[in-house]
């Protein structure tokens, strides 16, 4: 039987598998080229980054700081003064957590315009484990004042995303990932900062959902429709600002709430969610994340399998959200 | 040849250096807190940079600082001698030095951008950030091929923190030229004698070996310190940092607060504050 997901899984049925840091990388390049005030600045992981296309085409304006995040974080502040826009380059954790006062007081606190853009984020980095695995940094970004957060789903997300931050002026926290995913959203997207994106209409449970986690969400929303139960989907790519008008919105209709990220519960896109709706529209929520544990080495799959942020798993969370209704 | 430090023409800056001191005496009383030593101990300094050195445009403060030299203070706690110093160049009001720390004002404790004060360009206060500042406003200015120049205060106990050395050793790499840094040396941070709290070592073979040029100067001495800075201006653009180990004296210029780390952030009481101020000059009048 064909249900109308499958009529809209077909407009996001993607074509390949592509990483979400080629995105990155692919649009700081042709960022480089019509902005010259577009400046990159890198810790020792150019390939990692993709920042090497920008890096040979631009090497004045690109700088490599060597393995020493918390200078870089400092620089790229000072560069913003005479009008530079900096984008920093490392992964997630490196971006984050080791450098947190860094960007508290010499960006966040200062309102510098430094676009913190950060790779191998979550569980999905994979083999190199729970060290590199960062799965705080949300919540730590989110904390800040001044800071929009924005996780992305997939390539093309994210390369629209990286043109966005630059006409936003103020200090961004750009999350994406490591592993190839499916890149299923429109290549000449509009990206709006702030603004969830409605990827499925429904009336029974609402989920929202960020970054890599968006795409199981759908293959989720196709299995809920074969049974019967017609989720809205929808791709809550910043953090902060919530998009709290989408939120409350799609949650008057469905009342009930599955989120859905690669992340820790606490400090996450759900807590961000749940805080808002105690506070204008309580509703049962169920949440997708890793519950205070830290991760370990394994392919990214099966990684979401082991901490439950699987397909499957976000299946049966709507059952449950729904069974609390 | 070093100039006489007693000849007049000296007199005007050691004038404003005096009332920069009664300045920060009677902001940290008036607060009931804040760092007396360390800021009397740069106000020789921050006065020279100020009047004498820095091609800067205090009437009409833009961050981006194009066209014009920057100061960078990274040493946060010093703020009652950087805004004494920044009121008294004319970017605000002398009349505001007296909201220091309270409640509404713009000049908080530690330095902020957040209140809009025109002279600050990056908040500080949380140690060790200002050098890796300087060096990105001084890769700013050579992208934007602006010739003027980076300067940057740091504490000696600044130093004990990791990413200093970071942006230390990223300078000399990056031949980072239009920048000039300085080292207040008191010797002194909060817990005692820095030799005793983590031992700095030979300081200059230090920046040396980190392949800075290293230039060292009394911080008391107006002469000498214009000196030194019209020197280590001269030899920017020449592929390497410059630094300056500035020799300075903690409290100075108020005699029960020198020779001890007991006043890095400690206010004077009424008592103390009057003692002071009869040891230090009124010349271009109180705020």
């Amino acid at each position: 039987m064909k249900t109308d997901f499958d009529i809209i899984m077909k407009r996001y049925t993607y074509t390949d598998l592509k990483d979400t840091r080629s995105g990155f990388g692919e649009a700081l390049l042709e960022l480089g080229e019509k902005n010259s005030n577009i400046v990159a600045l890198c810790a020792d992981l150019t390939g990692s980054l993709k920042m090497n296309y920008f890096a040979e085409r631009f090497p004045e304006r690109f700088f490599q700081v060597g393995i020493a995040e918390a200078n870089m974080m400092g620089i790229a502040a000072g560069l913003t003064i005479g009008g530079k826009i900096p984008f920093t380059g490392t992964f997630a954790n490196f971006s984050t957590a080791r450098v947190y006062d860094q960007i508290r007081q010499s960006i966040a606190y200062s309102n510098k315009n430094v676009k913190i853009c950060a790779s191998h984020s979550g569980l999905t980095l994979g083999e190199d484990g729970a060290t590199h695995q960062s799965l705080e940094d949300i919540g730590l970004m989110k904390m800040l004042p001044n800071m929009t957060v924005i996780n992305t789903c997939d390539f093309n997300q994210t390369k629209a995303a990286t043109f966005a931050i630059v006409d936003y002026t103020g200090p961004v926290y750009l999350r994406f990932g490591r592993p190839k995913v499916p890149n299923f959203t429109h290549p000449d997207q509009k990206f709006e900062i702030g603004k969830g994106v409605i990827l499925t209409q429904g009336e029974d449970v609402t989920i929202f959902a960020t970054g890599h986690l968006v795409w199981k969400a759908l293959e989720a929303g196709k299995i809920l429709a074969e049974k019967g139960i017609r989720a809205e989907i929808i791709n809550i790519h910043t953090i902060k600002p919530l998009d709290d008008i989408t939120i409350l919105k799609s949650v008057a209709k469905t009342k009930c709430v599955v989120t859905a990220e690669e992340h820790q519960m606490n400090g996450g896109l759900g807590d961000s969610i749940a805080q808002l709706l105690v506070r204008k529209f309580p509703v049962p929520v169920e949440m997708i994340a890793v519950n205070d544990e830290f991760g370990e080495s394994g392919k990214p799959e099966e990684l979401l399998v082991k901490f439950g942020l699987d397909t499957p798993n976000i299946v049966e969370a709507v059952k449950k959200v729904l069974s609390r209704k | 040849m070093r100039k006489n430090y007693f000849m007049p023409e000296y007199d005007n800056l050691k004038k404003i250096a005096s009332q920069v001191r009664r300045d920060i005496i009677r902001m940290v009383n008036g607060a009931s807190s804040g760092h007396p030593g360390g800021s009397l101990g740069c106000a020789d300094f921050l006065v020279v940079l100020y009047f004498e050195i820095l091609k800067h445009n205090p009437q009409n403060f833009n961050i981006d600082g194009v066209d014009e030299d920057i100061f960078i203070l990274s040493n946060g706690h010093i703020s009652p001698a950087f805004y004494s110093v920044l009121a008294r160049s004319g970017y605000f009001d002398i009349s505001e030095l007296g909201s220091l720390r309270k409640i509404n004002s713009r000049l908080q404790g530690h330095p902020s951008i957040h209140e809009h004060l025109p002279g600050i360009r990056i908040a500080s206060g949380s140690l060790g950030q200002g050098l890796s500042v300087a060096i990105g406003a001084a890769l700013s200015k050579k992208l934007n091929n602006d010739k003027n120049l980076v300067y940057c205060l740091m504490g000696d106990g600044e130093l004990d923190e990791g990413q200093v050395w970071e942006a230390a050793m990223y300078a000399a790499a990056n031949k980072v030229d239009n920048l000039i840094a300085t080292v207040d040396y008191n010797r002194k941070q909060i817990d005692g004698p820095t030799d005793e709290v983590l031992f700095l070592g030979d300081l200059k073979a230090k920046w040396e070996a980190f392949d800075w040029m290293v230039l060292e100067m009394d911080g008391h001495n107006i002469p000498e310190i214009i000196d030194t800075l019209n020197f280590a201006k001269e030899n920017t653009g020449f592929k390497k940092p410059i630094v300056i180990i500035m020799k300075t004296e903690m409290g100075y210029g108020v005699d029960f607060m020198m020779g001890t780390h007991k006043w890095h952030g400690v206010a004077p009481d009424d008592e103390q504050t009057k003692i002071a101020l009869e040891q230090l000059e009124e010349t271009i009048g109180d705020y």
